[in-house]
């Protein structure tokens, strides 16, 4: 998968989670929880649908590797099966 | 053949406008189905229908506002016993007495849940202006009748030990009893049978989640109207207590390995299980201020506040908390946050709750005072997580939450809120019993 492919899986995964959060107005290296206003339940929505839409298993150990939309992008292109 | 009408979802409703139905004429539906969504000026509202039957005719269309009480739809053959469809259907129990059935007309659900918990007989409430009975009318029914009974809380009520538990846990206010034992000594068979059904799960609804009207300035209304009443009538007392949840983590962390990722946890629903569990053991803070007494719940049915991005709160019920583990509380939290956030709560979830719980932990705030919200007694606060140095002698940095509890001075003291600070502590050390 392509940084640009995981982008758009993440960037997927968040509005299908939460779907009333702005994913327009999020910057590469913007804080997601902060920055979209993500409640731990939101949070572990966002991690399901990502583990689902990138085909492997997030765990609680991952979840510094989703802080930004950039760094998620780059965690799921590296981890997700071709 | 039975009537569905515009329910009353709140005290201060008076109309709604009927958004979408989600049944059609000649549709079979039963008790508990999701068959309308309702537009209250604060959210749109997944509607139950409690009779069975098969839809006749829908007598309101959508885009339509009607008053409270207005007949939506008649449903025929409401009544009779008709079989649930689909084995996964749980047939819901609404907890009505049998002084409440026909012909005392009652609106809505949450009206005769309430008169349960207050212990108030319908056959006996006066009517609104339209011969039906509506929430004020039952909450009127139970102050008039708390006054003139002398004591407040019951101080010289004459009954028996086992007839005052299952007042207790009936919700029934001895009060209003008049004994029938030797020198009008209240004994248990004075009281009528309690509320023990648990609210109707309503099967999940096909429909697309539609958007609901702008609803910000009329919540802001609701919400100021309340808040106002809460800090002018109620004289507020506070306790906050830093407690050490390293054992919750710990437990939420192992659990999370061994779950699929769809069942992940957060220690938001083990504070909720502490609480609902320590609210068991309180019941002092479990219940309602009515007509000057306190009228203890039957059970813990506590209102979680969900903040909606868009500005404003609503508060959903989770009833029967303390009867669910953390675990299974988890889906619950989760389907109610997004039912609130897309609008599309259902009328059971709009239930009157006991008592609050609000979590501002995510936000990254220390520790949040809470404002009660009338007539519950208590509201409980949580904070962030935070790792902080200990404080009990021992060496090292441990994960703690600051919770607090604001409480109804007329209906508890400072020790009873403090004895449940202190349960849920207890309780969030030993994890693997939430």
């Amino acid at each position: 998968m392509t940084p640009e492919q995981a982008q758009q899986v993440v960037e997927q995964a968040i509005v299908s989670a939460v779907p009333d959060a702005d994913v327009g107005t999020l910057g590469p290296d913007d804080d997601l929880r902060e920055t979209l206003e993500l409640d731990s339940l939101d949070f572990v929505a966002v991690v399901e649908s990502l583990s689902v839409r990138a085909a492997f298993r997030i765990d609680e150990e991952d979840y510094r590797e989703l802080r930004t939309l950039a760094r998620a992008a780059q965690f799921v292109a590296a981890h997700a099966p071709a | 053949m039975a009537d569905f009408r515009m329910p009353s979802l709140g005290a201060d409703m008076e109309s709604g406008t009927l958004l979408e139905w989600l049944v059609g004429p000649g549709d079979p539906v039963h008790r508990g189905e999701v068959v309308a969504v309702i537009d209250t000026d604060k959210a749109a509202i997944e509607v139950e229908c409690f009779d069975e039957g098969v839809i006749q005719e829908l007598k309101v269309q959508p885009g339509e506002r009607v008053p409270v009480g207005a007949v939506l739809a008649s449903i025929d053959g409401a009544g009779a016993a008709v079989p649930p469809s689909g084995s996964a259907a749980v047939p819901p129990s609404v907890p009505v007495a049998p002084s409440m059935v026909e012909p005392v007309h009652v609106l809505s659900p949450l009206v005769r849940r309430e008169a349960v918990a207050l212990g108030v007989d319908l056959a006996e409430v006066g009517t609104g202006h339209d011969g039906l009975v509506h929430r004020v009318d039952v909450e009127h029914a139970a102050a008039q009748r708390a006054r003139p009974a002398g004591p407040p809380q019951g101080g010289r009520v004459r009954a028996s030990p086992l007839a005052r538990r299952l007042a207790a846990s009936a919700g029934v206010d001895l009060a209003a009893i008049s004994g029938s034992g030797a020198g009008g000594v209240i004994v248990a068979a004075d009281i009528g049978p309690g509320p023990s059904a648990p609210p109707p799960s309503a099967p999940p609804s096909p429909a697309p989640p539609a958007r609901a009207p702008e609803h910000g300035t009329s919540m802001r209304q609701a919400i100021a109207a309340l808040m106002a009443r809460s800090k002018r009538e109620i004289p507020h007392y506070y306790l906050t207590h830093t407690m050490d949840v390293s054992a919750t983590l710990d437990r939420v962390r192992r659990r999370n390995r061994e779950l699929p990722v769809e069942q992940r946890l957060v220690p938001a629903a083990f504070l909720l299980a502490a609480t609902a569990r320590a609210l068991e053991a309180v019941p002092e803070l479990n219940g309602t201020w009515v007509g000057g007494a306190f009228v203890p719940s039957a059970r813990v049915d506590i209102g979680v506040v969900v903040s909606l991005r868009s500005g404003g709160i609503i508060v959903p019920v989770i009833g029967d908390a303390a009867a669910l583990s953390a675990e299974q509380l988890m889906p619950v939290m989760r389907g109610l946050a997004a039912r609130a956030r897309n609008g599309r709560l259902r009328g059971t979830e709009l239930a009157p709750p006991s008592i609050t719980v609000t979590n501002l932990g995510d936000q990254g705030v220390d520790s949040v005072l809470g404002v009660i919200y009338p007539p519950q007694v208590a509201v409980v606060g949580f904070g962030a997580v935070a790792d902080r140095r200990a404080v009990d002698g021992l060496l090292g940095v441990r994960p703690v939450v600051t919770v607090t509890v604001a409480a109804d001075h007329r209906a508890s003291d400072g020790a009873i809120g403090a004895r449940l600070l202190n349960r849920i502590e207890r309780l969030l050390h030993e994890p693997q019993k939430l």
